[in-house]
């Protein structure tokens, strides 16, 4: 069972949902994707038990084979080379590893290199049953995207798995939503949340996934996300109201559920509804 | 093009998102007299929804590429499920989400199956705000990439009425992270605002960007909002500015006043009377002093 968090608009306690999640379904795996600014280490403060580079390729040219004829240049969709009189340059920020010009290359001058862009790290929170996974792109680096599918390779199928996207609505929290079992959507109670609630929703939809949300510092004289949610037929499958106590133990880096115990069950009764909505998707011959 | 130097670009960037650059984007639009406003936020833009301005045009934006397999023609040999490196050839046809248009499927299909036409990757608004100022706007489509390609568009543009129109300022709400938008939009500005929040998560986060905002050498400041809610990591805060030698622009406090504004769609500059309100605009007048330096 994969779970995606997402938000479209950001800091509206992704985190601090997925956290909250992990510790209350164990066993399950925290899985943070949102690799430009991960923050889940710093609320479950995991031991590291593994480390490891990710790289991706890079071209590089054969001086002595090229014959500057621009093949590379004209074929790169991404604009990421230049050709001049005596030299070839790669736009590293633009590239997007595709192999193209290595391998169109009439005089097969280009070759490829590989460049480390982020790491990948894993361990496991102490005296619980979570494991920990986190992507972390190097400062400077482009393609967080790229970074995201190589941390999901690292999921454990059999467990309950808790992915944690990056804010937006473009290709990196499509890389981290795309192909999960389900997807929670958290917003707030302003018009922010809910304009790129609406823009999340319409990413989930088009690729097929299952969804619930989760409002975050409810205030329910907020009507209009209520009704949006209920004219969609959205199921709402938990609202938090704003606590000037959580917020300052987030702030500290203290997940909610271990100041307040008691949260636990919300959370539990969260995964209780994923499941029952996941079960009602299928077909009678499936259940059987 | 040549950019008058007495405009000055002032970029609001955050690393972490829900800081609050758009409130404090919204505020300084009003601040700002002669100026061009841009929302750089291409994912999830909503200044828009403080700012209400007047569509004046709608532009329809092609970020890139994407293949389609024409099945009539298709041989199933395969050759492009090996070339594609992004894994978006499935069933003998593209993944459309996968797909990032790099166009090596269609150069290796030996049957000329594979179509690579451009495509729809989302739309700019041009757009009017009173005294008839101008505030430029886009919206990438929900799923896309090509983000960082749409905001040097629209900052392209804004840059143009910055110039023909003689304007002091162009303000722009930047876009969460620190990835390939966040670089399109801090390339050829003045200025940029940090804005960060006193949590564990916002230093971590505020760290990363001022890395990446260091490596364009260029003005950088920090707001630290809501700094009440954690008045220790606040201090922790401004001791690593102190550090790296990065001036405070101000602190705001925690108002639930900005919430209420928000909900009504208003900015909190129409609450004069509140410290919010109070406090922004003493961080905006102390930019225009260090204008003269930028």
């Amino acid at each position: 069972m994969i779970i995606s968090i997402a938000s479209g608009k950001g800091g509206t306690g992704k985190t601090t949902i997925s956290v909250n999640l992990a510790l209350s379904v164990q066993p399950s795996v925290y899985i943070d994707c949102d690799v430009e600014e991960p923050n889940g280490h710093i609320l479950l403060k995991p031991e590291i038990t593994s480390q490891k580079e990710i790289t991706k390729k890079m071209p590089a040219v054969d001086l002595n084979k090229c014959t500057f004829c621009g093949k590379c240049s004209e074929l790169c969709e991404f604009n990421a080379i230049v050709v001049m009189k005596s030299d070839v340059m790669f736009f590293e920020d633009l590239c997007h590893s595709c192999g193209v010009c290595s391998n169109f290359c009439p005089e097969r001058a280009i070759y490829e290199t590989e460049r480390s862009f982020g790491e990948i790290r894993k361990g496991h929170i102490k005296s619980e049953s979570v494991s920990f996974i986190d992507g972390t792109v190097k400062v400077g680096e482009m393609h967080g995207a790229q970074l995201i599918k190589h941390v999901r390779k690292e999921i454990k199928p059999d467990s309950i798995n808790i992915i944690d996207a990056p804010p937006g609505t473009s290709c990196s929290m499509v890389a981290a939503v795309n192909g999960t079992d389900f997807c929670i959507l958290v917003t707030e109670s302003t018009p922010f949340g809910l304009n790129d609630l609406k823009l999340a929703v319409q990413v989930v939809r088009s690729l097929g996934i299952p969804f619930g949300i989760i409002i975050n510092k409810y205030d329910e004289n907020f009507t209009e996300l209520d009704s949006y949610c209920s004219s969609g037929n959205i199921p709402v499958l938990l609202k938090i109201p704003f606590d000037r106590k959580i917020a300052e133990h987030y702030s500290r880096g203290i997940p909610p559920v271990q100041v307040r115990p008691e949260l636990k069950e919300d959370f539990r009764q969260v995964y209780k509804t994923v499941n029952s909505i996941m079960q009602a998707r299928c077909t009678p011959d499936e259940k059987r | 093009m040549t950019i008058n130097p007495s405009i000055k670009q002032l970029l609001i960037l955050s690393g972490k998102g829900g800081t609050g650059k758009t409130t404090i984007a919204a505020a300084f639009s009003k601040l700002a007299g002669r100026s061009v406003v841009a929302d750089c936020d291409v994912d999830a833009a909503d200044l828009f929804i403080l700012l209400k301005p007047e569509v004046k045009e709608k532009t329809e934006f092609h970020g890139g590429k994407k293949a389609v397999i024409n099945q009539d023609l298709c041989s199933r040999c395969e050759f492009c499920l090996q070339s594609c490196r992004f894994d978006a050839i499935v069933d003998y046809s593209v993944d459309e989400v996968l797909c990032e248009g790099c166009g090596f499927c269609f150069r290796i299909c030996p049957s000329n199956a594979i179509e690579f036409n451009k495509n729809l990757s989302g739309h700019l608004f041009d757009c009017r705000i009173p005294e008839n100022r101008e505030f430029l706007y886009a919206k990438l489509l929900p799923g896309e990439g090509n983000s960082g390609k749409l905001v040097t568009e629209l900052k392209k543009k804004a840059s143009a009425y910055c110039t023909q129109k003689e304007k002091e300022w162009l303000i722009i709400d930047g876009p969460p992270g620190i990835g390939c938008p966040v670089n399109a939009s801090l390339s050829g500005v003045d200025a940029v605002l940090l804005v960060t929040e006193p949590t564990l998560s916002g230093l971590h986060d505020l760290k990363r960007i001022v890395r990446l905002v260091q490596s364009f050498k260029v003005y950088t400041a920090v707001v630290i909002n809501k700094h009440d809610i954690n008045k220790e990591v606040a201090e922790q805060i401004e001791n690593y500015l102190h550090q790296e030698n990065i001036s405070l622009a101000g602190k705001i406090s925690f108002d639930e006043k900005v919430v209420t504004a928000l909900q009504q769609e208003k900015s909190i500059l129409e609450y004069p009377e509140n410290i919010a309100a109070q406090e922004i605009l003493t961080i905006w007048n102390s930019l225009q002093t260090i204008r003269i330096k930028i």
